[in-house]
């Protein structure tokens, strides 16, 4: 199944793409696809357990995904 | 209740007059604006970019969740993006209330949340042309995931 990875500001800047589509087995997990994402860029520049948001909302790492989930991985927020 | 990102300036005037009413005895503004030195380094202007969808949703559940807070639905706020310079207005928080203590706290909490749980990032630009990502200094983002969106305060 494809999940689609979005990245932004300095993690967009880490992996050089702000999206990307990954092909992961059924029962994948978001720490499946931080590794995944992790492998891409400078591992340096991306945490290994970054907060991250499935379909818009926060999400914890266990978190099993479905066929076109959204994962977005969001660096510490700054707004304001 | 109203909330919105924006990618133009921000009319403080307008932001006040959607919280405005005859019942309300108290209006609170805040604005947060583009500060000219940040940790020592000569700021000449900030770029915020933002996960657009979701900020908008969790900039939508906080203006409710400050709403019940005050016992108002006169709250307001406005997120901006893109290149702002020195001294221009990022974000507008208006909350208006028969009485001004629930008006500061409503309007406190919203700024507060914004600033933890809102994807939005700002990238600061400085006057020897280098420009960095802002990491922020106060509470750590990670603080609130396993309680998921609205937890974590």
């Amino acid at each position: 199944m494809t999940v689609t990875v979005l990245l932004f500001a300095s993690y967009a800047d880490a992996v050089g793409r702000s999206q990307i589509e990954i092909d992961v087995e059924s029962g994948a997990t978001v720490k499946d696809i931080i590794e995944h994402v992790r492998k891409l860029g400078d591992a340096t520049r991306l945490p290994a357990a970054p907060v991250v948001a499935v379909n818009e909302q926060y999400a914890s790492r266990d978190r099993e995904l479905r066929a076109g989930d959204e994962v977005a991985l969001i660096p510490p927020v700054s707004g304001g | 209740m109203y909330s919105a990102i924006v990618e133009r300036p921000i009319d403080s005037s307008s932001i006040i007059e959607r919280v405005s009413r005859g019942a309300n005895g108290a209006v609170v503004l805040f604005l947060g604006t583009v500060r000219e030195v940040n940790d020592g380094r000569d700021v000449t202007g900030i770029e915020y970019t933002a996960y657009r969808s979701m900020a908008a949703r969790v900039l939508s559940t906080i203006v409710e969740e400050a709403a019940a807070l005050a016992d108002s639905n006169d709250v307001a706020v406005e997120h901006r993006l893109g290149e702002l310079e020195v001294g221009e207005c990022s974000v507008a928080v208006a909350v208006a209330h028969p009485h001004r203590s629930r008006a500061f706290e409503a309007a406190r909490y919203v700024i507060e949340e914004l600033k933890q749980r809102v994807p939005i990032w700002k990238r600061e630009h400085y006057v020897d042309g280098t420009r960095e990502w802002v990491r922020p200094t106060s509470r750590d983002a990670n603080d609130f995931v396993d309680a998921g969106e609205g937890g974590g305060r």
